[in-house]
């Protein structure tokens, strides 16, 4: 099994074809636990990976060309040169017993890392299939190996390895094989987390009804997402194996009589006071070997795991805020502003790891009146997430608003610094998601969910605060609200989630409400519900509502005026009639044509009299 | 309350249907609940069902009501407690291994997460071999079908050899729909498959997968819970409520008479893009359903269906 395991980066180097992002998608859609082709590339791109990968294959091919390298044999000893220092028939000098260092240094690199190798092969043998077999069928196989897998690794390891030693006998080769064992639950463990998660992808399932057998689907489906953790796992336990079997030769528990690097330090050790400078080359080995593997999983781990750092205008390296957006130069004529919320010529940009721009939002205008709902439509990719999201000053990272303005109640929020943003979040302004359900961290009660931030905003005594939970529960009409208070999230439907998520948003007398899309995870009941309690929140409140959705059923039922986005532009505004009865934009006309509540029926069904069998 | 139209639903299809390519007697699915003690949770308290060759029936329900466990059952990803699934005259509900192979010839799918339903690292090629190779067919015949595919979802050729990142989510389905095509299935079980998609690309969708069963004749189990797409795509419609039908008929006199009160309640809550008559029906159903159904704190949140 382990043969079908890669051991370096296997994926064929394919042309990367670009991905075009969807506006709308951000930045860092990459599909998770994809090791494309051009990971070594990547790989050799990044400054450690290649120094580390480079200083392993000099070591590698220097031990395998021992025989031609070395100067002489690594046990022919002529006591006469004990200690002699470097010369050029010997570039390293002689040890304690007159045997030349290089040579030994060039053959203990076969024993030390080939113990290293095989203690890998027997780990990766043991812990992947089992892995793979856990986590692909679970059940009894699953629950047994978890405990092996415990008790294997409650072991010491040193302990285990010098009682092996005591009953194996001083044979390197077999405690290599012992440190294998010792060291397969890391792969176990590792392989089955990931597996027992990819066995739920849909995908799984459709190879499974596309008429797959198991081995297949672990072959083609499976394998691909373990193979670059494994990668990185191997680089990790190879340097401790290494580590160890030097740690054991050194104690002088290994073989003894073969030169290996542990075994070199150990000498060394001995005639420290005589010839100090013997440590050095064993060391030197060591610890460039370990030094370049750790290194080296570091850097497999960012290629392989995409978490690579972007380029110079990337995510993490700006923040969002840092750069001030440059106001209009020109002043924006686009009728009065409201005076709840105004945008005007906003533009929003990514910047894209290989260091261009990506403009999303090409100087979208927008208003909300005090008591207003608007309906912001579009398709995914039109920029009506990013438009709400500047306002909100919650851009995804990279994401950073590029020209325009943003005013809410009549202040300036566009390059508004993070701490004043958040405020304006607390006050004015409040937010309804898509995903009530993802917005409720599932560790805390319903009741400590909204208590703690209005403690945190208003500034209340715990108590005042849970009464005015109660209140705005009551608010959003949910039954027994002392209750739900004392619900976990995983105990409410997705209904009830977002009715609390709205409870919250109310919690500080907002004037504005930006709902994204708040009733697309829901169904219709429950859907109409929601926009029921919108609408009623917004006669009782006067609250002006900025609503971002697809939908059109939506926007009729509950929006005063409309703007339609595609593309990053506006393309049509209007009350809700104008733009649902007799829409001017040809954009706007196409997502009505693709409704179907007045699409007729479908024809009851009838014989087909002849069949075709093309598809 | 449910037994008197689900009698008449039984007696519009008296012993089923006779020329059924699908039939399912009785269905019931239930896992075990949480904890030791728990009592067992039953999806599908049992569903019975026909689809004849080249028919679509459209299953319509909420969430949690059991709508697409009943697809599952049938491709045999759903464990089955008791009743019977019978394709093309054959018994299939405990199936084995190598026998759902087999039946993967003539039973399909096409999910309704185009993004998680396709793996992210293989090239759509790839995606669509899988099938083809899953029957033994040799190279050069499974690209040629492949390319054969491509076109008939109307994806340049050259999608082949690039990953699902690069496609758009209606493209992605286009690649599922073609992967359920490959092996020119009788049945395709489609679940919620235009449910992820934009309102335009939704429409493109559904006619592709209309022109395909005209072509075809392919026949389909269309879960959704959207009543307007159901009527479009379907010539007979279940409704199927708390793991039980609650009604079924032909499209029309589902979608426009509906006798249960909850195929109405499905009705008038979903807005239609028309200001007036949204009034209109918003002031009906608040008449019609004075308690929000999801009124209750107690209904977990589950998985659709």
């Amino acid at each position: 099994m382990s043969g079908n395991l890669p051991t370096g980066a296997a994926a064929p180097p394919r042309t990367a074809h670009e991905a075009e992002p969807e506006a709308g998608a951000g930045p860092g859609s990459v599909a998770p636990g994809s090791v494309r082709g051009g990971a070594v590339r990547r790989l050799l791109r990044n400054p450690l990976g290649a120094a580390s990968a480079v200083v392993l294959l000099l070591l590698v091919v220097a031990v395998l060309l021992a025989p031609l390298l070395a100067p002489q044999a690594p046990d022919v000893s002529s006591l006469g040169d004990a200690f002699a220092g470097p010369d050029a028939a010997h570039p390293l000098g002689m040890d304690s017993a007159g045997r030349d260092i290089l040579s030994r240094i060039l053959y203990g690199g076969r024993n030390t890392l080939g113990g290293a190798l095989i203690a890998l092969a027997v780990a990766l043998a043991l812990g992947v299939p089992s892995g793979l077999y856990a986590g692909y069928y679970g059940g009894r196989f699953d629950s047994v190996a978890g405990w092996g897998v415990n008790l294997v690794m409650a072991l010491p390891a040193m302990v285990v390895l010098l009682a092996s030693r005591a009953i194996l006998g001083p044979n390197v080769w077999v405690l290599m094989i012992v440190l294998g064992v010792l060291a397969s639950p890391s792969f176990f463990r590792l392989v089955r987390g990931i597996v027992a998660g990819v066995r739920k992808e849909l995908y799984v399932d459709a190879a499974r009804v596309s008429g797959l057998s198991d081995t297949r689907i672990v072959v083609r489906h499976i394998l691909v997402v373990v193979r670059g953790p494994v990668i990185i796992q191997v680089a990790l336990v190879a340097g401790v194996a290494i580590g160890l079997q030097a740690g054991l030769e050194f104690l002088g528990v290994g073989s003894g009589s073969s030169a290996t690097w542990g075994a070199m330090l150990n000498e060394a050790f001995q005639n420290i006071q005589r010839a100090p400078l013997l440590m050095l080359w064993p060391g030197l080995a060591l610890g460039l070997t370990n030094g370049a593997l750790v290194l080296l999983a570091g850097a497999l781990r960012d290629v392989l795991e995409e978490r690579g750092g972007g380029g110079p205008d990337g995510g993490r390296v700006a923040p969002r805020t840092k750069e001030k957006p440059s106001l209009p130069a020109a002043p924006v004529e686009a009728g009065a502003r409201s005076p709840l919320l105004s945008v005007r010529g906003l533009t929003v940009v990514y910047g894209k790891p290989d260091g261009t721009r990506k403009q999303v939002v090409h100087g979208v205008d927008l208003d909300v009146r005090p008591g207003e709902i608007v309906g912001l439509v579009g398709e995914s990719g039109s920029g009506k997430t990013q438009t709400a999201f500047s306002v909100l000053g919650i851009l995804p990272e990279g994401g950073r608003i590029g020209t325009g303005s943003i005013t809410v109640a009549g202040r300036e929020v566009a390059g508004l610094p993070e701490r004043a943003h958040r405020a304006l979040r607390g006050g004015t302004v409040a937010y309804v998601p898509q995903e009530p359900m993802s917005n409720l961290d599932p560790a805390f009660t319903i009741g400590s969910q909204l208590v703690e931030p209005i403690r945190q905003v208003l500034g209340l005594s715990r108590k005042e605060a849970a009464a005015r939970a109660l209140d705005l529960l009551r608010l959003v009409e949910i039954p027994a609200p002392e209750r739900t208070m004392r619900l976990y999230p995983h105990e409410i439907s997705g209904g009830m989630a977002q009715r609390v998520l709205i409870a919250g948003a109310m919690s500080c007398d907002p004037e504005l409400l930006i709902a994204d899309e708040p009733t697309t995870a829901l169904d219709v009941l429950v859907q109409a519900e929601i926009l029921g309690l919108l609408r009623r929140l917004q006669e009782d409140r006067g609250l002006g509502v900025l609503l971002v959705t697809h939908n059109l059923g939506v926007v009729a039922d509950l929006c005063d005026r409309v703007a339609v986005m595609s593309d990053g532009r506006i393309v049509e505004t209007g009350t809700a009639e104008q733009i649902v009865h007799s829409p001017e934009h040809p954009y706007t006309r196409s997502l009505l044509g693709a409704v179907l509540d007045d699409a007729p029926a479908r024809e009851p069904w009838q014989q087909r009299k002849a069949r075709s069998t093309t598809v | 309350m449910t037994s008197t139209v689900a009698d008449d639903t039984a007696a519009e299809v008296p012993d089923g249907l006779p020329d059924a390519l699908l039939r399912v007697r009785d269905l019931r699915v239930s896992y075990p609940g949480r904890g030791r003690r728990a009592p067992r949770a039953e999806i599908l308290k049992g569903v019975s069902l026909d689809i004849r060759p080249g028919e679509t029936l459209g299953l319509v329900g909420e969430s949690g009501s059991g709508k697409t466990t009943i697809g599952r059952a049938v491709l045999g990803l759903a464990p089955v407690q008791s009743g019977s699934i019978t394709f093309a005259g054959e018994r299939i509900e405990r199936a084995g291994a190598a026998r759902r192979r087999a039946l993967s010839r003539d039973l399909q799918v096409v999910f309704q997460d185009p993004y998680t339903s396709l793996n992210p690292s293989r090239t759509v090629g790839d995606t669509l071999g899988e099938p083809l190779s899953g029957q033994g067919t040799g190279a050069k015949e499974a690209r040629a079908r492949i390319a054969e595919l491509l076109d008939r979802v109307r994806l340049p050729a050259d999608a082949a050899d690039r990953l699902p990142r690069e496609f758009s989510g209606g493209q992605r389905q286009r690649v599922a729909i073609a992967r359920a095509l490959a092996l020119r299935p009788r049945l395709v079980i489609c679940d919620e498959p235009v449910s992820a998609l934009d309102l335009t690309t939704q429409r493109t969708v559904l006619d592709l997968l209309l022109e395909i069963q005209e072509e075809s004749g392919v026949a389909y189990l269309f879960v959704t819970h959207d009543l307007s797409v159901v009527r479009f795509m379907s010539h007979r419609v279940a409704v199927i409520r708390g793991g039980e039908l609650v009604e079924t008929g032909d499209a029309r006199s589902v979608t426009s008479e509906p006798r249960h009160p909850y195929t109405r309640a499905l009705m008038l809550a979903a807005p239609v893009a028309d200001v007036a008559e949204q009034r209109r029906r918003r002031e009906a159903a608040q008449a019609s359903a004075p308690t929000p159904s999801s009124a209750s704190p107690s209904a977990p949140a589950s998985p659709s269906g």
